[in-house]
């Protein structure tokens, strides 16, 4: 095609267009879980802007959870209409699949925010700051940390009620990114997500230079992933002609034959496709923290305010998981003998470097971080067994976690001195002596980290490990039996440094929280127990919801 | 009617739990509650003997399944229940010497501080060897084995205060533990070979199987037999466990445990037919055993362990016999009935004297009692009769059959094992008559206070008093009868019209063997040798005045009173051989192991400080590691679809 016949047609594509573009059809009631959260969110903006500073911060508590409870019931609603399993399709011009994953990823992720938003409103662990009520974050996040402002700040008794909405709009993101079908709205969704996340790690009350350097880090770290994420996208375009997941692999399957003209120099060339792809699957291992992508985890979880870091370890994960397994389920089956060997790289990779790192920490948040570095190698074995199995456990897996995690970090914010949380293990020791139930509750969580049967991790990590040997991949389940064996290392360290070593003298004290930590650390250990002990009903269930809408 | 096989095995097992978890209030009626259940197990024996005559002979086989106790896979274990002649045989024999066993206890442990306990333990015992007999696999015969191993073990060590007892009891439970591996590898090995444990398709499937693996499977039975049964190399926890009370050992001796080796033997006969090693294996070990049984019997002072040194001579009589195949099968298990009768009664009679001598055991200090206990000395004089084969009594009957066989068996090996059973059958008559004439006849050695520079074992025997020898009791005495009737008549109603090998035939096979000698000439023979043995233990301890201190004697016997040095070739091999094993162990798991994982640890350890350092805490060096992660990636995506 001479270049001028080119030009012509772009330009009569162009000329045309005013009168092709269809109104968008969108099935709204499908997509309402996003739009109930979204909505929650403008409505916390509202009263942040016109409600007086005393009452914000039951009236923001009290949108987030109603909000966040109104869009679960939405999920149940969409699913017991069936959109699960025989009305599953891709929704709103086919950006948004709804689907079994999508609303059983949604409906995890919407509980985790639910149990989250109940430590971020706890208001009764640090000392009260004048006669004030104080909770996690900052008194004014803009003031420099230590100088006058913040001081005059904390006399007034200012808090960050705006907490809620970034929440909100974080998981109204985390909703979408799991539900994406094609690369754009993916895209769009991790921003969405990412942004009030960065935020939210640099408004901590205490310690705010730490927690503001953790933001930044996220931030510039996040960003890079982001452009390199977005660099796949434009190669996978180019070799496709299209962002959506069911054009990218009908290209790849072959069964598409017309060629975009615009793109005939590209099109099904195979090199854009394999670099893309891997770098798409980079900006997605970024967020699940694998290794080599994982460096920026320590560093966040340490320096954000803890309510925050048991929110964004939990649901980050549930949200990037379920994104690169509809990506790799759907995109890119028709690839597998070439993305699969590089998976078990990184998965061994990351079990072995995140289990074997944590042998040395000596803070109890970097501890997690470590934690949660392993635990995504273990859940990428269930990504890399390629089976529906594969599917249903890795959802089972996230379902299970992201509990723990919740919990564990929601007992960290209870162990206190006089600088806020103790965070150094060596301050924990005896623990069990000085607060046995507080210390009993932190061991449950440690058994089902390390996979102890009766806990919901043991029941977790068969399931992965069982659809991984399914699959064939008996050596990745090898080596993650033996990360489990020096994973289970520390967290049994932690529970004997806990019950069998004598107490520090002026060791820590354990506040005693609310009602709204006490319920969250609760819901964590019914959840961990009944998943440990009687897991088939939601291993059934995950298995009925594992089926992607194409 | 198949219901009832289990109801045989729950009744005793329901007197045991009563018993055991029942409390004080029980210790009255507990040694009779412990008996009624006992014998209402051996009346329901009865009626199921009864069922069974009144079928034809082909179909005497009852089968029951009454559930499924483990369905994993294809692994399946059933509780199920077979009775046919075998067990039916087992079965009569085991309640109700059992029956008789447990009245006399009742007199003979009149004045025991735990009866009830006694008693529980007793109806344990006889549930278990129940069990053991009627069940249809090898997985719940194993189980009715173990429990059979753990009721000896109580009551071995019964009485436990006293240290000799305890130790006797932890002898038994371990050598028969030894047994026991070789029973549960069998049953493994059964189980991979046939897929089943099952008797009926195993025994059926016997003729299909390798004969490597028969005889690995056979000789690892006959190993479990060993443990059970006593016999060369795991005999030596039966002389100990006399230190149990007297019933214990009639029990042990007459109706269960040790015959359960035999019953182990017969019921796989298919098993040991298809693999003539092990065969040859099993009749060695009956051969040498009824030798060594007989010439440790000889030397000892004892009259338990006389009589126990003759119980392993009596039952390698019977595992000679059951290692002869068809030709020997039904003799054994004959003679298994029939020296169930006069062992007991034996053991009983020991009980009797033992009870009116203040628990006096050496043989020495008796002499002359047959005044002082009539019953006693005639019950157990038949049952002497009986044992040493004396013609028209039982032990003639199924011995002189033994004997045959084992000539039959043809060849030099017939030779050498007919051989053997004769001699044997010489020193059997010349110990029982020494045990005979030193309690019964002679000078009343017992009048003599003990002088004070002689070692006496016992110390009863200590308290200076001379016994007052008398009759036991009525409820001791009566069972004494019952079983000298049996002694005496047994063998001559089983061999009326060959009854009690047509009753066994149809499950065990019978085949007459072709004897090199004739029926009547080993007959001949075995009267001569026991008439030579009674004539020589006249000469010597008849005839001769008997010293109250045991002289020297020859080599020989010094050798045999020290059990032919079984204890202490256990202690040279087992004992310290065993140490010096587990001392290397201990070693390489200080040095290898431990060293392994500490070193794994350190270096854990180790690697983890290095990979720390990563963390260096600037995010130019984090974006820096992306990169490079990225690029690897992609490279080795891109090498995949090289590759």
């Amino acid at each position: 095609m001479s270049s001028a016949a080119t030009v012509h047609s772009l330009w009569m594509t162009a000329a045309d267009a005013p009168k092709r573009i269809p109104a968008p059809h969108i099935e709204y009631g499908q997509l309402s879980p996003v739009l109930i959260v979204l909505g929650a969110a403008v409505l916390g903006i509202l009263v942040d802007a016109f409600l007086p500073r005393r009452l914000r911060h039951p009236a923001q508590l009290m949108v987030a959870l109603v909000g966040l409870a109104a869009a679960f019931a939405a999920v149940v609603a969409l699913a017991a209409g069936g959109y699960a399993t025989d009305k599953a399709h891709p929704a709103a011009m086919g950006a948004v699949a709804v689907d079994g994953p999508a609303l059983f990823l949604q409906g995890t992720v919407l509980l985790v925010a639910l149990v989250a938003a109940f430590t971020f409103g706890e208001r009764r662990l640090d000392p009260a700051a004048h006669g004030r009520p104080v909770d996690s974050f900052a008194a004014q996040p803009a003031a420099v940390p230590g100088g006058e402002a913040e001081r005059a700040a904390v006399k007034a008794g200012w808090t960050t009620t705006e907490v809620f909405p970034l929440m909100l709009f974080a998981v109204a993101g985390m909703l979408v990114f799991p539900a994406a079908n094609d690369l754009l709205t993916l895209f769009v969704a991790l921003e969405v997500f990412s942004l009030p996340l960065y935020v939210l790690c640099a408004l901590a009350r205490r310690q705010r230079l730490l927690s503001q350097e953790a933001a930044v880090k996220y931030f510039l770290l996040g960003a890079f992933a982001s452009a390199i994420l977005l660099f796949g996208i434009a190669l996978l375009y180019g070799y496709a002609g299209t962002v959506t997941y069911s054009g990218i692999a009908d290209v790849v399957n072959g069964t598409v034959r017309t060629v975009d003209p615009v793109l005939a120099q590209t099109m099904g060339n195979d090199a854009l496709l394999l670099i893309g792809g891997a770098m798409v699957l980079m900006g997605l291992l970024f967020k699940v923290g694998a290794v080599p992508f994982h460096m920026w985890t320590p560093d966040v979880y340490q320096g954000a305010p803890t309510p925050v870091t048991g929110f964004m370890a939990a649901a980050t994960k549930v949200a990037a998981f379920g994104a690169l397994l509809r990506l790799l389920y759907v995109v890119l089956p028709g690839m597998r003998w070439d993305w699969r060997p590089v998976m078990w790289g990184v998965a061994i990779v990351t079990m072995l470097f995140g289990a074997v790192v944590a042998v040395t920490q000596t803070d109890v948040k970097r501890l997690l971080a470590y934690s949660s570095v392993a635990h995504a190698g273990f859940i990428l074995t269930g990504v890399v067994a390629t089976r529906p199995e594969g599917i249903s456990s890795v959802m089972f897996y996230l379902a299970a976690y992201s509990f723990v995690t919740l919990g564990a970090f929601a007992v960290v914010t209870l162990v206190r001195d006089a600088g806020g949380e103790a965070t150094q293990l060596s301050k924990w020791a005896g623990l069990g002596r000085r607060s046995p139930l507080v210390a009993a509750v932190f061991a449950v969580f440690l058994l089902a980290f390390a996979g102890i049967p009766l806990t919901s991790g043991f029941a977790g990590k068969f399931a992965v490990f069982k659809a991984a040997a399914q699959g064939g991949a008996v050596p990745l389940v090898i080596v993650g039996v033996v990360s489990s064996a020096i994973a289970a290392f520390f967290y049994i360290r932690v529970i004997v440094l806990m019950f069998f070593n004598a107490p520090e003298e002026g060791g820590p004290s354990v506040a005693v929280p609310s009602l709204l930590t006490s319920t969250a650390i609760g819901v964590g250990v019914v959840v961990t127990v009944v998943l440990g002990v009687a897991p088939q009903y939601f291993l059934n269930l995950a298995g009925q919801a594992g089926v992607f809408v194409r | 009617m198949e219901n009832l096989i289990g109801l045989l095995v729950l009744v005793p097992l329901l007197g045991a739990a009563v018993l055991l978890c029942g409390g004080r209030r029980l210790d009255r009626i507990g040694p009779w509650l412990g008996t009624l259940l006992a014998a209402a197990s051996f009346v329901i024996g009865v009626v199921l003997f009864a069922g069974l005559l009144g079928r034809s002979a082909d179909d005497r086989t009852l089968r029951v399944t009454v559930f499924q106790w483990v369905p994993v896979g294809g692994f399946r274990a059933d509780i199920g229940f077979q009775l046919d002649q075998l067990s039916m045989t087992f079965v009569l024999l085991i309640t109700g010497v059992g029956s008789l066993i447990h009245l006399y206890s009742i007199g003979y442990m009149a004045h025991d501080a735990r009866p009830r306990r006694f008693f529980g333990y007793l109806n344990l015992f006889l549930a278990a060897m129940l069990l053991l007999v009627t069940a249809n696999n090898y997985l719940l015969l194993y189980a009715g084995w173990e429990g059979v191993g753990l009721a000896s073990y109580l009551l071995i060590g019964f009485w436990q205060h006293k240290p000799s007892a305890a130790t006797a009891a932890k002898k038994a439970f371990l050598v028969n533990r030894v047994g026991d591996m070789g029973l549960s590898i069998a049953i493994m090995l059964l189980f991979t070979t046939f897929g089943t444990f099952a008797f009926q398709p195993v025994l059926a499937g016997a003729d299909r199987t390798g004969e490597g693996r028969l005889t690995a499977i056979a000789l690892l039975l006959l190993l479990a037999a060993c443990g059970k049964s006593a016999q060369v190399p795991l005999q030596s926890w039966l002389g100990d466990a006399m230190e149990g009370p007297t019933p214990v050992s009639a029990l042990i001796h007459a109706a269960t445990m040790v015959t359960a080796g035999v019953y182990l033997i017969t019921r796989s006969g298919p098993l040991f037919e298809g693999a003539p090693d092990a065969q040859l294996a099993v009749v060695t070990v009956g051969a040498v055993t009824l030798l060594f049984g007989a010439i440790v019997g000889c030397a000892k002072d004892d009259i338990k362990k006389a009589l126990a040194g003759s119980t392993m001579s009596q039952i390698g009589y019977m595992v000679l016999a059951a290692g002869l195949g068809p030709i020997g099968y039904v003799f054994g298990i004959m003679h298994l009935v029939t020296h169930g009768f006069f062992k007991a009664g034996l053991f009983l009679g020991a009980g009797s004297v033992m009870h009116g001598m203040n628990d006096e055991v050496d043989m020495r200090r008796y002499g002359g009692l047959r005044k002082y206990m009539p019953v006693t000395f005639i019950t157990f004089g038949l049952g002497y009769l009986a044992i040493i084969g004396f013609p028209g009594l039982s032990g003639f009957f199924s011995k002189d059959k033994i004997i045959e066989a084992a000539f039959a068996k043809g060849g030099t090996e017939g030779w050498i094992l007919g051989g053997a059973a004769l001699l044997g059958a010489a020193i059997t008559a010349y110990y029982m008559t020494r045990v005979m004439l030193l309690t019964f006849f002679g000078e009343e050695r017992w009048r003599k206070p003990p002088s004070p520079q002689e070692p006496s074992a016992e110390p009863a025997a200590h308290t200076g008093e001379l016994p007052h020898p008398h009759e036991s009791p009525k409820v001791m005495t009566i069972p004494m009868v019952v079983l000298a009737l049996g002694s005496v008549l047994a063998g001559g109603l089983f061999s009326v019209n060959d009854a009690f090998v047509k009753w066994l035939e149809p499950v065990t096979g019978h085949s007459e063997g072709h004897s090199p000698v004739s029926a009547a000439a080993v007959t001949g023979a075995t009267l001569a040798v026991l008439v030579l043995g009674v004539a020589l233990a006249w000469a010597q301890y008849g005839r001769a005045p008997v010293p109250v201190v045991p002289p020297r004697g020859s080599v020989l016997t010094r050798l045999a009173r020290r059990d032919l040095g079984q204890d202490d070739f256990n202690h040279v091999v087992l004992v310290r051989g065993g140490g010096q094993l587990t001392r290397g162990l201990v070693e390489i798991d200080h040095k290898l192991v431990d060293g392994l994982v500490h070193g794994t640890a350190v270096s854990v350890g180790g690697l983890s400080g290095l990979l720390r350092r990563l963390q260096n805490g600037y995010a130019r060096s984090y974006a820096v590691s992306m990169f490079g992660g990225a690029a690897v990636l992609i490279a080795a995506t891109l090498l995949m679809r090289a590759v």
